[in-house]
């Protein structure tokens, strides 16, 4: 308090100093603040008025859109699609994924190896969009492989319109899903597998393990990190969906396929109601974070244990 | 080998086949019904081609020329700018004296868990205030800042363990910050530079969502933008519609193959080590 260096010259100095140590980041700063975090805040903003987007009224409205949230019934149906979207996912991409993973491993050549999850992979590097319209396809009854297969096997009259069938299209848009994504889960499976130390196998060899017993007690717990990783980014990923939905079914029929960002797409901008498509990124936003928050918390255990 | 082990590797084999069948039979078919007509397709969903007509596989090149233009500039140029400013970023995160470095790191790696669909809303304004809506600039824009946090975040890791020694040895040599980056450090980067620019490449090429509510214009539009609008504009011709997603899968599929090795690590990577 009572001594401090009165020199305005070394204080600016040492505050430009500091600014021109700044200029690596300055850039990325701008860019990630202006363009991820802002439109966050500037989200919750909106959300608290009614605006058009055209004649770029807006009045504010308090929590109306939050009330209208809780009361929308599409908002449950999206919802329920999501979680459901999260559990199938969950269940192929990430146990079924380790499974096939560990039996890759266990096979074959490293040749015939490296040539399966390569296949596996390809749907992973193509677009929804192209995915989604080939599954379209695939659903068309008539021209499409999914009846030609039942028509094949006898069961012809399983047949039906499956993206039309509101009882169907969700599960349907899953199944594709499923089939893009295993292959790139099951790959980093592959990478997590192969670094187990070979000497642990073969002591449990040694003891008369045999292979299921070997899944269970040496490879499962040795990738329990990968797995938790896997989980939360499948799930994170799950409520996040939007492509496929929106390319196969646009959220219909009559709004049976609608995720929470398909109803955001349709609120803001098809209905043009964009205070209340903000409220549903609210929502997203909510349950996003919970995600990121455990994948922080299970990287701060790794680090710790 | 015991008889049971035998016959339970086979049956595993079958199943790893069959699975390898039910990821490529969709593809081919894609590929295949670019060369047939709608009648053939209609009569036989299985058939193959009895002719090999490329009319349709040009007629798709016509349809998908623009879009294509338009993804190849949005793709290479955010790849540009997101790589570079990732690598200069973590650069001068992890290797020089800077006020406040862990809060930073923290903003911009923080920067991953947010969703691009919560900020769908104000980005519209956003974008129409800068004058850039319904351009590729836009997207370039987007695909870069959405990007950086996770490259930034690949590229960092990769940077924390390169030794210090050359670092030093150069400052005591009396090269600047900047000439280290250039000259000596990004060099270093190479294998996982390669990998950012893969994965990002993927990213852009793929992109839907932004490039979907952001540009209107054919001329603007992407190739995932551009396909789904081809369905309702020739949602009859099939032939051409197929020829046309794979004119679009193509080329990520042989860039994936002929660099697998990078792809794999940086997925890897990615997903913490």
């Amino acid at each position: 308090m009572t001594t401090r260096p009165l020199d305005p010259g070394a204080t600016s100095r040492r505050v430009i100093r500091d600014l021109w140590r700044l200029r690596w980041v300055a850039l990325a700063l701008g860019l990630v603040g202006g363009f991820v975090y802002w439109p966050i805040f500037d989200n919750f903003r909106v959300s608290l008025t009614h605006q058009d987007i055209f004649t770029g009224e807006t009045t504010s409205a308090g929590f109306e859109n939050y009330q209208r949230l809780a009361e929308d019934p599409v908002i449950l149906t999206a919802l329920g699609n999501n979680l459901l979207y999260a559990v199938v996912s969950v269940l192929f991409q990430v146990f079924g994924a380790f499974l096939l993973a560990a039996i890759i491993e266990g096979l074959g050549q490293a040749r015939q190896r490296a040539i399966l999850r390569a296949v596996y992979f390809i749907p992973s590097a193509i677009s929804t969009t192209v995915t989604g319209l080939l599954f379209y396809f695939i659903y068309q009854p008539g021209l499409g492989l999914l009846d030609g297969v039942l028509q094949g096997l006898g069961l012809g009259a399983w047949s039906r319109v499956w993206l039309g069938d509101p009882a169907t299209a969700i599960h349907a848009i899953i199944a594709m899903s499923q089939w893009q994504g295993f292959g790139y889960s099951a790959l980093l499976f592959s990478v997590a597998i192969q670094k187990i130390p070979a000497e642990l196998y073969d002591a449990a060899r040694m003891d008369g393990a045999g292979p299921l017993r070997q899944i269970w007690s040496i490879t499962l717990p040795m990738t329990r990190e990968m797995t938790g990783m896997m989980i939360i980014i499948t799930v994170t990923g799950a409520f996040q969906v939007f492509n496929e939905i929106m390319v196969m079914t646009g959220g219909g029929p009559n709004n049976a396929t609608q995720v929470l960002g398909t109803w955001l797409y349709e609120q803001g901008f098809t209905q043009n109601d964009m205070g209340y498509a903000a409220a549903i990124g609210s929502l997203i936003f909510a349950v996003t974070m919970v995600c990121g928050l455990a994948q922080l918390a299970l990287n701060a255990r790794r680090r710790v244990g | 080998m015991s008889l049971a082990t035998a016959l339970a590797r086979a049956f595993l084999w079958a199943f790893l086949l069959a699975l390898a069948a039910l990821v490529l039979y969709p593809l081919i078919w894609m590929a295949l019904n670019g060369f047939r007509d709608n009648a053939a397709i209609f009569d036989a969903p299985f058939g193959l081609p009895d002719r090999w007509s490329w009319t349709y596989y040009r007629q798709a090149w016509e349809a998908t020329r623009g879009f294509l233009a338009s993804s190849l500039l949005v793709t290479a140029v955010s790849t540009v700018t997101t790589v570079t400013i990732s690598a200069w970023t973590a650069y001068g995160l992890t290797r020089t004296p800077m006020p406040g470095q862990p809060l930073w790191v923290a903003f911009i790696l923080g920067g991953m868990m947010l969703s691009p669909s919560v900020a769908l809303v104000p980005l519209v304004r956003l974008l129409q205030g800068l004058g850039i809506y319904d351009t590729q600039g836009a997207l370039i824009l987007l695909y870069t800042a959405f990007r950086v946090p996770f490259t930034t975040f690949l590229i960092r890791a990769y940077m924390l363990d390169l030794p210090r020694d050359l670092d030093e040895a150069a400052t005591m040599d009396g090269a600047s910050p900047g000439t280290i980056f250039w000259r000596i450090i990004l060099p270093l980067c190479s294998p996982i530079l390669i990998s950012c620019v893969l994965l990002h490449i993927l990213f852009a090429w793929n992109e839907y969502l932004f490039a979907m509510i952001f540009t209107n214009s054919p001329g603007v539009q992407t190739l995932p933008v551009g396909l789904s609008s081809m369905l309702s504009k020739q949602g009859t011709n099939y032939a051409s519609l197929f020829a046309a997603m794979t004119i679009s899968a193509l080329p990520i599929v042989i860039l994936f193959f002929l660099t697998q090795r990078y792809f794999i690590r940086g997925l890897t990577e990615g997903i913490g080590k």
